[in-house]
């Protein structure tokens, strides 16, 4: 048993780490021609250039971190109190309002964009860094709602009423209670909505059209002008913040927390 | 040192219109115990909120030490409430969960680590202060949660239901703990309870309320002896009921006319006793009634008597009912002392109360 479940997850961690191996190589090849291996060269030419000013590529870097934080904090400061409200309270039309945050994930990202392009057109939103974070909210702002409706709902608004008794003022009892109580969904529900900004091609290119420059778009135009060695270097630096990200939450990711066994419910 | 006065408390529950609590006015006198007794669903709890400052009511006043404290928010009211479950924040220790109240008040921690000491030993877990409330028993659960109360000092002490949550044997030290700790703070306390005989057995005054409205305020006794209506009668186990007539102290009813105590109220009204008030024999207010059944009941035994139309029941000592058998003819006698009729129509807030009744207070 143990064995084939090692076998398993070998093979999970193999098809996960294969595709990236090519790009690794790429981003430190010479030349590397049809029938070898191995390229014939290494040099780290590629990311010579992948880190200078002439790419753009830090300039993106920034860009894309600082569109995924913003994108990531509005959806924490919007996703919090709703996910206080259906998860602690009954009201008339929730399950409605459920359905329609769920919308984003149900409807593709690409036709909810083409419409949000006209409205956005008319605010003058197109082509800013502002629009493009706001058109971020779309696809985050409901795992963030998700992840703090099940804390709530497992979160007893006794323990508050407690505190006010005992002498808490309302913002003690934030402090001292509901944080510490709803910050591991927090931290999880902004990872989540970080890398999935970070991930954002479609939504970015239609609202920023093409002069908001993040690493996804950045990379495709690499990839499509045949710079395989640039290509790959890029590539890894996109995809560090995942992997970094995974390994310090390791401990918050498991199907255990709350935070995640509800969202796996729905 | 603080009594508290709630004067014609009304709340409804948004969307349903139904009153929660109706019309409560109650006085809780300073440093006593009383209990508000009901059976569940019916507006205790909501009352407890009302004075902790957890929920706001839709009119009327709650009042401490005479100053309505309807506007004061609920950290500055002084009145702690303790939840039936408990309710330790499980992110923090033992000694952290009592000191919360302390640390919320800007203390110094060196005195707050010396108080939380002192708290504790008083309810008795000296060397629980670094545990986790999750390793605790209920029993101790509860007790660090009075424990953290108490460490405040509060002007009013709520407790909702401190000991339905704890097995039988438990419940009877933790009620005699509460007791005695109320009674050496002398903290003016309200205990909510569902159960008649812990309401008995621990207050100085029980509110009995029913479907959100106050029905008897009171000492223990006038709940056996004074009922104010039939249902608070049988809330306390009454089951004697006979209706009739009073006129000039006597009583017309299906039962031979029975002679009354002095002052009882002219009119129609409902006639009870007590099941182990009446006596066996002859003496005033004789009856002569058959035995339909006999029941044990451990400590007594319980005999179903028809007596004309009307089947009273009555608690004798079991080595007085050894030889009765059903069917069997017996002679009862009702001592007028023990007779009291409740006036039809009566005011729910017509029934003795703390102030007139003649029973003193324990």
């Amino acid at each position: 048993m143990t064995a084939l479940r090692r076998l398993a997850l070998g093979t999970l961690v193999l098809w996960l780490i294969l595709p990236l191996i090519p790009l690794a190589i790429w981003s430190f090849a010479k030349g590397w021609r049809f029938p070898s291996l191995f390229p014939q060269e290494w040099t780290l030419r590629a990311w010579q250039t992948a880190l200078s000013d002439r790419t753009g590529v830090l300039e993106s870097l920034w860009v894309t971190g600082a569109i995924a934080l913003i994108a990531t904090i509005l959806a924490i400061l919007i996703g919090v109190p709703a996910g206080r409200a259906l998860g602690q309270h009954r009201f008339r039309g929730k399950s409605a309002v459920q359905a329609l945050i769920l919308g984003p994930l149900i409807v593709p990202g690409l036709a909810a964009a083409l419409g949000l392009h006209a409205v956005f057109l008319q605010l003058g939103l197109t082509n800013t860094f502002t629009g493009v974070v706001l058109v971020h909210l779309i696809p985050t702002l409901p795992y963030m709602i998700i992840i703090m409706t099940g804390i709530f709902a497992n979160h007893d608004p006794s323990f508050e009423a407690q505190a006010r008794s005992l002498g808490a003022t309302p913002w003690q009892t934030f402090r001292y209670i509901t944080m510490p109580a709803i910050l591991p969904g927090i931290i999880v529900g902004g990872l989540f909505c970080f890398l999935v900004s970070w991930s954002q091609y479609i939504l970015t290119l239609l609202i920023g059209g093409g002069r908001v420059q993040t690493l996804p778009l950045l990379l495709f135009s690499f990839a499509t002008s045949g710079r395989n060695d640039l290509t790959g270097a890029i590539a890894i630096i996109y995809i560090l913040p995942g992997i970094l990200i995974l390994i310090l939450t390791a401990r918050h990711i498991t199907g255990t927390h709350p935070a995640l066994a509800s969202m796996m419910r729905r | 040192m603080t009594d508290v006065a709630l004067q014609n408390l009304t709340l409804r529950y948004p969307g349903s219109g139904i009153a929660t609590v109706e019309n409560l006015s109650l006085t809780i006198p300073t440093g006593s115990l009383t209990a508000l007794l009901g059976p569940s669903g019916c507006g205790k709890t909501t009352t407890m909120k009302i004075i902790a400052g957890l929920l706001r009511p839709d009119a009327g006043d709650v009042c401490f030490d005479g100053q309505s404290i309807l506007h004061t928010p609920p950290e500055r009211r002084g009145a702690v409430m303790v939840f039936q479950n408990h309710l330790l924040f499980p992110q923090m220790t033992v000694a952290e969960n009592v000191g919360f109240g302390l640390k919320m008040r800007g203390l110094p921690k060196a005195e707050i680590a010396q108080r939380v000491a002192e708290m504790l030993a008083l309810v008795q877990l000296p060397d629980m202060g670094p545990r986790r409330p999750a390793d605790l028993s209920g029993g101790q659960q509860q007790r660090v949660a009075l424990a953290r109360a108490l460490i405040v000092q509060p002007r009013v002490l709520l407790l909702d239901e401190p000991l339905s949550n704890l097995d039988a044997h438990l419940r009877s030290e933790m009620r005699d703990l509460i007791r005695s700790l109320q009674q050496r703070l002398r903290i003016t306390t309200l205990f909510v309870t569902h159960d008649q005989e812990e309401a008995v057995a621990m207050a100085d005054h029980i509110a009995l309320m029913l479907n959100g409205r106050l029905r008897m305020h009171g000492v223990p006794e006038a709940f056996y002896q004074h009922p104010a209506d039939p249902p608070v009668a049988r809330f306390f186990g009454g089951v004697n009921f006979v209706t009739g007539i009073v006129t000039d102290n006597r009583f017309a009813s299906a039962l031979p006319t029975l002679t009354l105590p002095a002052n009882a109220p002219k009119g129609p009204g409902t006639l009870t006793i007590r099941p182990e008030s009446i006596r066996l024999g002859p003496g005033e207010n004789t009856l002569q009634a058959q035995v339909i059944c006999r029941q044990f009941r451990g400590t007594q035994s319980r005999l179903h008597l028809a007596v004309a139309d009307v089947t009273l029941f009555a608690d004798l000592p079991p080595d007085q009912t050894a030889t009765i058998t059903p069917g069997s003819d017996l002679t009862i006698h009702l001592p007028p002392a023990a007779l009291w009729v409740m006036p039809e129509h009566a005011q729910p807030h017509a029934a003795p109360s703390v102030q007139h009744h003649a029973t003193p207070p324990r």
